[in-house]
């Protein structure tokens, strides 16, 4: 394919493999603008005061002057910050994957980049990585916080390091989200209304439809004798919630009790754990996100045949 | 090589144009692109020889600029063939991309890189190793004059700095063609100087070069062919004498009036001699299809219907003038 005049084709230099061109320039302006230091900062204020307040909250509960060792409440502070956590992570993800391609789009770069020799590939996971790997620092620089639990005991720090793992996938698949909501929409401004609108429905969303939805279903099954002995398909739909998925990994009984219909269901347990279908169906979406993405950064060739030879 | 390669060169062999000067290093065919209801190319056929400097021209919205992003991979043609250095850009974008240096009508910058590390940048992204490109920089740099500023934030660059930068950008990985909309845009005159001179280096340079400007007047010494464009059609395409030729099968004429400007025009739309009639103010421009001898008649007769002309003489209209005035409505029956 090689015409007479074109340029030579080197083996690319070690390095440049593990990060690419695309990837060194995102990491480099980021850390280059005080944004992301007031942003580091404001998200730490924002988890410092959560936990602090929470922390407040459950030492009134022990009583003045009391200090008993207790796992079990030391263990629902954990999961508070958790999920406080979770909700600063869903705020954050859609402001910072939503502009990444519009961004370059509305800069008049992007077009500089798509003539370049990295592939839509290339591009779409180094803005996505560069995105994440921001938050995980924001996230990262918690710990601090978080290390405060132990302090109380009942936690150890396994259940840490899963809990940020689960972060990390959540900001993956929303990332993800975000990044092809900014490939397909010309306007950074649509799609960062576009990226929080499916936050919230994914959030709010399931878990208001599962209660309204329960409470239909177990209307149709009130006053049969025998409760069904089938598990509520509406549970599903709380797989779906980042928050609820968070806590079955810490509660094992929420997934049993989502799926049981009403609340004299009887309970013949969950067909799946809330976190396994979370994991399971994010996968796919992330996947499908990115695939799109990459397919629709760069014009789309419709298919073969119409066109004359010449 | 393998059949299909075979079968490509062939097919290139046979598209050699008779001149014999070589493959040419753009090739357009039947070329249509339409977004929605809008007919942005109807049909665009053009050719432009390797190592040469062709001026592509042509009034806003006539298709410029969506020529020159197909040929650069960003839009994909409706219809028709659009090859360079005989390679499909639909079908093989990346080598397409691996041979052109583009610099768009507009174009941003990363304003927090600094001057160096922006070319790294793009040199990187274009696959240029290290090594090579520690050693074209500093020579890209020195050609658009930027030597001094290497270490200065893009951010603080003047808009014909960022220009410039942009064009060291699109040679960075020492490409054949240089697609260039619009380089001078926006430029101060000697902003504007600066930059035909790096132009008129990459031409010595051995550069296939296209290039839509409206400094087209100041290229005309070094386009070598310029190709009109018109809601979407190539009206004319050949060599700046040569569409001069064509254009001035008359000539343009300006008659400057003390006074009556609207009655002298009207009175040379009625002329057999006289053609397209354009006034702007005291100022009368018209197409003239006559000689001296009849030209020294109109003259004698203006003065003698009580006319007062001021000046009256062939127009110094420059090249774009010249060509929009003249393919204004016309080669296009839309």
């Amino acid at each position: 394919m090689n015409g007479p005049s074109a340029p030579k084709r080197m083996p690319p230099e070690f390095g440049a493999k593990l990060i690419n061109p695309v990837l060194g320039k995102e990491f480099t302006l980021r850390m280059r603008t005080p944004r992301s230091m007031w942003a580091l900062l404001f998200y730490l204020a924002a988890i410092g005061v959560l936990a602090f307040g929470l922390l407040f909250i459950f030492r009134l509960d022990y009583g003045l002057g009391m200090s008993v060792f207790e796992p079990e409440r030391s263990r629902m502070l954990f999961l508070f910050i958790s999920v406080a956590q979770l909700g600063l992570i869903a705020f954050m993800t859609p402001g910072l994957t939503a502009g990444v391609i519009s961004g370059e789009r509305e800069r008049q770069t992007l077009n500089l980049l798509l003539v370049t020799q990295q592939s839509s590939t290339g591009i779409i996971l180094s803005k996505l990585v560069s995105s994440l790997a921001f938050m995980t620092l924001l996230v990262i620089s918690t710990l601090p916080v978080f290390s405060i639990v132990f302090l109380y005991g009942g936690i150890s720090p396994g259940q840490v390091a899963t809990v940020f793992a689960f972060y990390l996938f959540t900001m993956l698949a929303f990332g993800s989200f975000g990044v092809l909501f900014s490939t397909l929409m010309r306007r950074t401004m649509l799609s960062v209304i576009a990226s929080y609108g499916l936050t919230l429905i994914l959030y709010g969303g399931t878990a208001f439809l599962y209660v309204v939805l329960g409470l239909m279903v177990e209307r149709l099954t009130a006053g049969q004798l025998n409760p069904p002995a089938y598990y509520g398909w509406t549970g599903f739909l709380m797989g779906l919630n980042p928050a609820a998925a968070l806590v079955s990994i810490f509660v094992p009984d929420l997934s049993d009790q989502v799926f049981r219909i009403g609340m004299a269901g009887r309970q013949i347990g969950a067909p799946i754990r809330l976190w396994q279908e979370y994991f399971i169906v994010y996968t796919v979406l992330a996947v499908i996100a990115i695939l799109l993405s990459i397919r629709h950064i760069r014009p789309v060739p419709r298919r073969k045949g119409n066109q004359p030879k010449i | 090589m393998t059949d299909a390669a075979e079968r490509q060169a062939d097919e290139r062999l046979r598209d050699l144009p008779e001149d014999g000067s070589g493959r040419p290093m753009v090739e357009i065919r039947g070329l249509r692109k339409r977004f929605g209801q809008f007919e942005a190319l109807r049909s665009v056929d053009l050719t432009i020889r390797r190592g040469t400097v062709f001026g592509f021209i042509g009034p806003n919205g006539a298709g410029k600029t969506t020529t020159m992003a197909i040929l650069a991979t960003l839009i994909l043609p409706d219809e028709g063939v659009v090859r360079v250095d005989g390679i499909d850009v639909t079908e093989h974008p990346a080598e397409v991309r691996r041979r052109i240096g583009y610099m768009p009508d507009f174009f941003g910058v990363y304003d927090r890189f600094r001057t160096t590390e922006y070319l790294h940048f793009y040199g990187a992204s274009c696959g240029v190793p290290k090594a090579e490109r520690d050693a074209i920089i500093p020579q890209l740099l020195e050609l658009v004059n930027l030597t001094d500023k290497k270490d200065a934030y893009v951010d603080t660059l003047s808009r014909g700095m960022k220009q410039r930068l942009c064009l060291a950008r699109c040679l960075v990985h020492n490409p054949d063609l240089l697609i260039l909309d619009e380089p001078a845009s926006g430029l101060d005159p000697r902003a504007r100087i600066e930059m035909r001179e790096i132009i008129k280096e990459l031409k010595a340079m051995g550069k296939t070069i296209l290039i839509s400007s409206h400094i087209l007047p100041e290229l005309a010494e070094m386009v070598d062919e310029i190709g009109v464009i018109e809601q979407g059609r190539v009206i004319a395409q050949g060599s700046v004498a040569e569409i001069q030729r064509r254009l001035h099968a008359g000539r343009i004429l300006e008659l400057r009036l003390a006074e009556r400007a609207g009655d002298a025009a009207a009175l040379l739309e009625g002329e057999p001699l006289v053609g397209r009639v354009i006034r702007e103010g005291e100022l009368v421009r018209f197409q003239f299809a006559g000689g001296d001898e009849e030209q020294a008649e109109l003259l004698v007769r203006l003065v003698g219907l009580g006319f007062r002309p001021v000046a009256f003489g062939e127009a110094q209209t420059n090249l774009e003038d010249v060509f929009l005035e003249m393919t204004r409505g016309s080669g296009v029956e839309a």
